[in-house]
């Protein structure tokens, strides 16, 4: 075969595209044409290009015009919510001007919720007294004990069992009870979807009258949350019941009047209340009451402005303080959801509260204390969430002067740490830290024996770690804190606290106190390994301290910091710190460091994550850790300093051995470095820089072989090699693509990709197509034979077992034509710079010459025997394409002059065309080029050859 | 109020549209007989009955057990009024709905009287409707109760405010005062002429107690007197309990007294020649843990006048 001569300059020059000149100002293709009304469009962020898009001619416009007329979808959307928010604010805040609704700033239950439940447990065993039956039978029967009444009774209760009604279920574990309640609420759903509405208020009657039970005091918080779930759910049917009896002409308005309501409704509605307002027992009345609260509005315009001061006069018959309090905070919270205007009875409740306050340390409370084995201090803090949910809805947008006033009340009952603690929970954090020493006065001033000091420390911290005191107090307040903290005993307490006052050290003061307090913490967790109880607690305190240091030359220079690292030894947790680490580092580090302080820490922490990857490590875990790691590589740069950033890519070679994603990494960052080097000194290496790229490339080379995946170490052999091209070094070159050639045979045919097998040979030709266009460049080896790559590569593929079907040989032979037909040209069409190619080394040698047109020829004659056994077999169809795709080669690279050549083309588009499997537009296409090349001066030939190419039409 | 005939599946129905919210005296009951047959129902008239009737029942505690079952008075008819709707003949097939109208007009001087079902006396209102059918056919019928409300009275009513005391002293069912632990509970009530659709209130404090408080309950209970030719009855029976206080409740602080009186179960106070329904009262109850005397201690307190305005 003969390759023709290329003139690749003029080739180009005749191929480009005509240069047509662009206003940029005004021109831009994707554009709209159309005169849009692009005033009333959002178009504010095209600025005055939309405006003076208006050219006259009126096109349809297209789908990416429109949307590139700052209407895409994205945009839109945050356009619609931008145009739709304002107004929405603007109406609350009419609503709210007219009757002070709940805004988005109030922490709503259903985030307390989860708290309590987590925190208020108990291992003891429960109980569960359910009397589904009548009541009549439980009233203290007025002295007749007549045998007749207790055999009705014991008839009654058997009729009830029956009805398998009455159930009393002792011994309950926890969650135990917890299901028990949960399918009380699916019972009392499922009653009431199948219209047995009395049996749907029994159960919630019995449900409410649980709460009026306090065995088991430490699970009370959690009982009462539970229980007030089903109260709620019972709330909303009923409502929604009523409230779908008046739709009945159109759904009645959410503003809607008692007016509008229907008299059966109405009726409905009354009728309820009178159920609920005979239930016997004080509890249950007052929660079912309370739980249907904004059914009032069906009936009275006031009907609930009326009710919640007499529902909050009637918690007063409520004589356990626990269960009133609850109970408050029940009302206080339906009150606030139904009608949170009535400030009132909102501060009645907690007046009320404040009145009670003594029945805390009342006889009967102590004696069931006594018999519970419950301590004061954890009985008032079953206290909190209620009296902190109280608080809270009483000082939502409550004006400065009550809650002064609310304060100076609770300052004057005595041991009244606990409510302290509420005011500080519950209050605006401003108003705290504006007065945080005077809380810090109050604190100290609280009985030791009562209410946790340190708790009331840690709701301050909390108010605190929000708003800023005056800036004058912060160290004296620290300090104050810091001395009452550090005396706590139990770690676990200790850390509780500590943890919250982390992050207003961290807010407001430098490394120098938050090293303090971090070795203070090391202090205290240390003995008897208390740091294992709480990892939470101290990853909290890391986070915290990622969140405001970002520095992290300052971060690591707290001497203290990796000892406190030091503490999470169990590995999941620590590794978990590490990845929370790495994570800021890498959101946070603009700039590529050289700190050995950073260095040295985050490579231990990086080690520490890689050293937790075993053999049950997921897949995607790893990924997430080199993920970092790399990050963190990227992130090193030691500027001139090469060697050293080589030796620390070494370093890091050995520590991140077992993340292959990293070692990829590592090759990358050194081949990176070797181009550096090049850049630096301008392509002409002296002889240090030279021993130093040649040492990269020995670094790229001894690490490759250790990746285990097949085509990394392929690309990375190549790339490694085109790196040690450029950088003159041709025997390591030579070396690595020789790596790549001998690890060919042993691709495997299929390789898995995300979990799915799939056929190797697309990435194979790829790969081998890349590599075809490197040897361009690659000059021979003087000792070996003259093109030993190419042979050496296509004998590999001769070799290679493809799979069975399969014309993936042939195609590398094809593609291998034009690598052979580029060889043989004058000059090369690319070359790199220093480096002298085949062109120069053999300068156009007709042996040379010769040596590549058999080796043509040879390749052409394969490919022609495989096309004749595709004749053969019922392969038609690609024994087409093949040919074409020969043809085309042919065509664009062979000297078509040649009486052969010029003849096996000819056969080779007659057999493409025979069979008429081909694209016919493509064949016209293909004629259309040749006319236009053949007007060409030195390719008049090909006119003829376009007389013998005939066109086949399929019909 | 249906009944459905499984031979030729006669739905036949009535309903009464205001009898949800019960009428005043002097009002008119009107409501529709609605008959869903998929054939014609040959019937030989449809009629309405209407009765307004007094039970009387003798207590067992005053009279005996036999006399009770044996000698109970003769149930006193206030109102009895019957009208044919549709004369014999046959009503098509489908649904055919008939309207009707009763004025509630009594015979003579009697009154009539609101609603009320007690133990001893029971006012009811019922609506009958049969449909008469050939000898073949059963008959069908349909009754529904439905409620009366007397007219409100003209007067005025004065509240009447009443004070109280509880302590061992004014205790009525204890026999060994000296072993009552010490207590005083002080209270009033806003009136004891009571609006019927309005709630009982008051407030009651708790001054001292030697013992704990388990629960204070207001109880409200019924005086029914019936006259017969032996003399009268008198019976008291209990209608509603109601727990204003559980546990030891905080000592000196008011607790509201808050009751809603049930419907049917209540009347206004009613005193008529042949019985008498009234008196309600309303018992303090007080439970202490001690078992001192082990029975709950109760204190009678007023009785109330129940009126409707």
């Amino acid at each position: 075969m003969h390759s023709r001569a290329r003139r690749y300059e003029s080739e180009l020059q005749s191929c480009g595209l005509e240069v047509a000149p662009v206003e940029f100002s005004d021109y831009h293709p994707l554009k709209s044409i159309t005169v849009t009304d692009s005033k009333s469009r959002r178009g504010a962020r095209k600025g005055s290009t939309s405006s003076s898009s208006s050219s006259s001619s009126s096109v349809a416009p297209d789908p990416l015009s429109s949307m590139l007329d700052g209407t895409d979808p994205l945009s839109m959307f945050a356009a619609a919510s931008a145009s739709e928010s304002p107004p929405t604010l603007s109406q609350s805040r009419k609503r709210r001007e007219k009757e002070d609704e709940v805004g988005v700033d109030f922490e709503p239950w259903s985030s307390k919720r989860g708290e309590i439940l987590a925190r208020f447990t108990t291992t003891e065993k429960l109980s569960i007294n359910l009397f589904m039956g009548s009541e009549k039978g439980k009233a203290p029967s007025l002295a007749s004990s007549a045998v007749s009444e207790k055999v009705r009774t014991r008839l009654e209760e058997l009729d009830d069992l029956e009805e398998g009604s009455q159930r009393e279920l002792l011994n309950l574990s926890q969650q135990d009870y917890v299901n028990r309640i949960e399918e009380l609420n699916q019972s009392l759903k499922e009653a009431w979807a199948s219209d047995q509405k009395v049996k749907a208020l029994k159960i919630v009657i019995q449900c409410s009258k649980l709460l009026s039970d306090t065995a088991v005091i430490q699970f009370y918080p959690s009982k009462f949350v539970l229980i007030t779930d089903i109260l709620d759910t019972f709330g909303r049917l009923v409502y929604e019941r009523i409230w779908s009896m008046c739709s009945d002409p159109r759904p009645l308005p959410d503003s809607f009047t008692a007016d509008e309501v229907n008299d059966t409704a109405k009726e409905t509605c009354l009728n309820w209340f009178f159920k609920i307002a005979s239930i016997r027992e004080l509890i249950p009345r007052l929660y079912v009451e309370v739980a249907l609260l904004k059914c009032n509005r069906f009936l009275t315009k006031c009907g609930i402005q009326e009710t919640v001061p007499r529902l909050t006069a009637m918690i007063r018959g409520i004589g356990d303080p626990l269960v009133a309090v609850y109970a408050r905070a029940y009302l206080c919270r339906i009150g606030m959801e139904v009608a949170p205007h009535l400030k009132d009875s909102l501060n009645k409740n907690f007046f009320d509260l404040l009145g009670t306050f003594r029945q805390i340390h009342g006889d009967s409370v102590q004696n069931q204390l006594v018999l519970q084995r419950v301590e004061i201090p954890v009985y008032l803090t079953l206290y909190s969430p209620a009296i902190h949910w109280i608080l809270q809805c009483v000082s939502y947008r409550a004006p400065e002067a009550l809650l002064t006033e609310m304060m100076e009340r609770c300052k004057k009952l005595g041991n009244n740490a606990l409510l302290l603690n509420s005011v500080m929970w519950a209050f605006r954090a401003e108003f705290i830290a504006t007065r945080a020493t005077d809380f810090i006065g109050m604190i100290k001033d609280c009985d030791e024996a009562g209410f946790p000091q340190h708790l009331l420390f840690g709701s301050l911290g909390r108010s605190l770690a929000c708003a800023d005191p005056p800036e004058a107090e912060r160290l004296p307040i620290l300090n104050e804190a810091w001395k009452v903290i550090t005396k706590v005993r139990s770690p676990q307490d200790y850390i509780n606290c500590a943890e919250i006052w982390v992050e207003f050290t961290c807010r407001h003061f430098t490394k120098r106190e938050v090293n303090t307090v971090l070795s203070d913490i090391i202090k205290h967790m240390t003995p008897d390994r208390a740091f294992e109880d709480a990892y939470p607690q101290l990853q909290s305190v890391i986070r915290k301290i990622l969140t405001y240091f970002h520095d992290f030359s300052v971060l690591f220079s707290m001497e203290r910091f990796l000892p406190f690292m030091d503490m999470f030894q169990k590995d999941s947790v620590r590794v978990g710190v590490c990845l929370s680490i790495m994570d800021v580092f890498i959101k946070h580090q603009q700039e590529p460091t050289r700190d050995p302080v950073i260095l040295n820490a985050l490579l231990h922490v990086c080690k520490t994550m890689h050293d937790s990857v075993n053999a049950l490590t997921l897949e995607d875990e790893k990924r997430s850790l080199a993920l970092l790691i790399n990050g963190f590589i990227r992130m090193v740069s030691f500027g001139r300093d090469f060697e050293q950033q080589l030796s620390f890519c070494v370093e890091a070679r050995a520590t991140f051995c077992n993340l292959e994603p990293v070692l990829v990494q590592l090759i990358h960052t050194v081949n990176q470095l070797a181009m550096e080097t090049r850049r630096v000194m301008r392509g002409s290496h002296s002889r240090k820089t030279a021993a130093f790229v040649r040492a990269c490339a020995a670094y790229s080379f001894i690490t490759i072989p250790s990746l285990t995946s097949i085509f990394s170490r392929l690309n990375l052999y190549l790339l490694s090699g085109q790196v040690a091209l450029a950088n003159q070094c041709l025997s390591q070159a030579d070396a690595f693509l020789k790596a790549a050639v001998s690890v060919l045979p042993e691709v495997p045919r299929s390789i898995s990709i995300e979990g799915k097998l799939r056929s190797s040979e697309g990435f194979l030709l790829d790969f081998i197509n890349n590599f075809l266009s490197a040897l361009l460049v690659v000059p021979d080896h003087p000792e070996a034979g003259v093109l030993f790559l190419v042979r050496g590569l296509l004998n590999m593929v001769q070799d290679y077992t493809w799979e069975d079907n399969s014309d993936a040989k042939v195609h590398v032979y094809i593609s291998a034509l034009p690598l052979l037909a580029a060889m043989s040209q004058e000059s090369y069409l690319y070359s790199i710079p220093k480096v002298d190619s085949n062109e120069t080394l053999y300068g156009g040698d007709p042996k040379f010459l010769a040596e590549i047109n058999k080796l043509c020829e040879t390749l052409i004659g394969q490919v022609l025997d495989h096309l004749k056994t595709l004749g053969r077999d019922e392969s038609i169809h690609r024994q087409g394409s093949l040919a074409f795709s020969l043809f085309g080669c042919l065509l664009a690279h062979g000297d078509l002059r040649n009486n052969k050549l010029n003849q096996l083309a000819v056969n080779l588009w007659n057999l493409s065309h025979k069979q008429g499997y081909c694209n016919t537009r493509t064949s016209v296409r293909t004629l259309e080029f040749i006319k236009h090349q053949a007007q060409q001066p030195d390719m008049v030939h090909l006119s003829d050859v376009l007389h013998r190419l005939t066109l086949q039409s399929r019909t | 109020m249906n009944i459905l005939n499984t031979k030729s599946v006669i739905l036949f129905a009535f309903h009464i549209c205001n009898i949800i919210s019960g009428l005043l005296c002097q009002e008119v009951l009107a409501g529709v007989v609605a008959i869903v047959s998929k054939e014609a129902v040959q019937h030989q008239g449809i009629t309405l009955t209407m009765e307004g009737i007094v039970n009387l029942q003798l207590s067992s505690k005053s009279v005996g057990v036999f006399e009770a079952f044996y000698n109970s008075v003769k149930p006193i008819q206030l109102i009895t009024s019957n009208i044919e709707v549709v004369k014999q003949g046959k009503v098509p097939g489908g649904k055919t709905e008939i309207p009707f109208e009763f004025p509630l007009h009594t015979k003579g001087n009697k009154v009539l009287y609101e609603t009320y079902h007690g133990v001893f006396v029971n006012i009811q209102y019922t609506l009958r409707c049969d449909m008469k059918r050939s000898l073949l056919a059963k008959d069908l019928s349909k009754t529904c109760e439905f409620m009366v409300h007397c007219l409100p009275q003209k007067a005025k009513l004065q509240p009447t405010p009443v004070d109280f005391t509880i302590t061992p002293e004014t205790l009525q069912n204890v026999r060994e005062r000296s072993l009552l632990p010490k207590f005083l509970i002080r209270g009033h009530l806003d009136a004891t002429n009571c609006v019927i659709t309005k709630p009982l209130t008051g407030e009651l404090v708790v001054e001292s107690s030697d013992v704990a408080i388990k629960s204070i309950e207001l109880q409200l209970v019924r005086v029914e007197t019936c006259g017969c030719a032996e003399g009268y009855a008198r019976d008291a029976t209990e209608i509603q309990n109601i727990q204003i206080a559980e546990g030891d409740v905080c000592h000196s602080l008011p607790i509201p007294i808050y009751m809603v009186f049930p419907r049917l179960f209540t009347c206004p106070t009613l005193e008529t020649i042949n019985f008498k329904v009234g008196e309600f009262t309303c018992n303090k109850y007080k439970s202490n843990s001690a078992t001192v005397c082990g029975l709950p201690m109760a204190d009678r307190c007023d009785s109330l006048f129940l009126c409707r305005v």
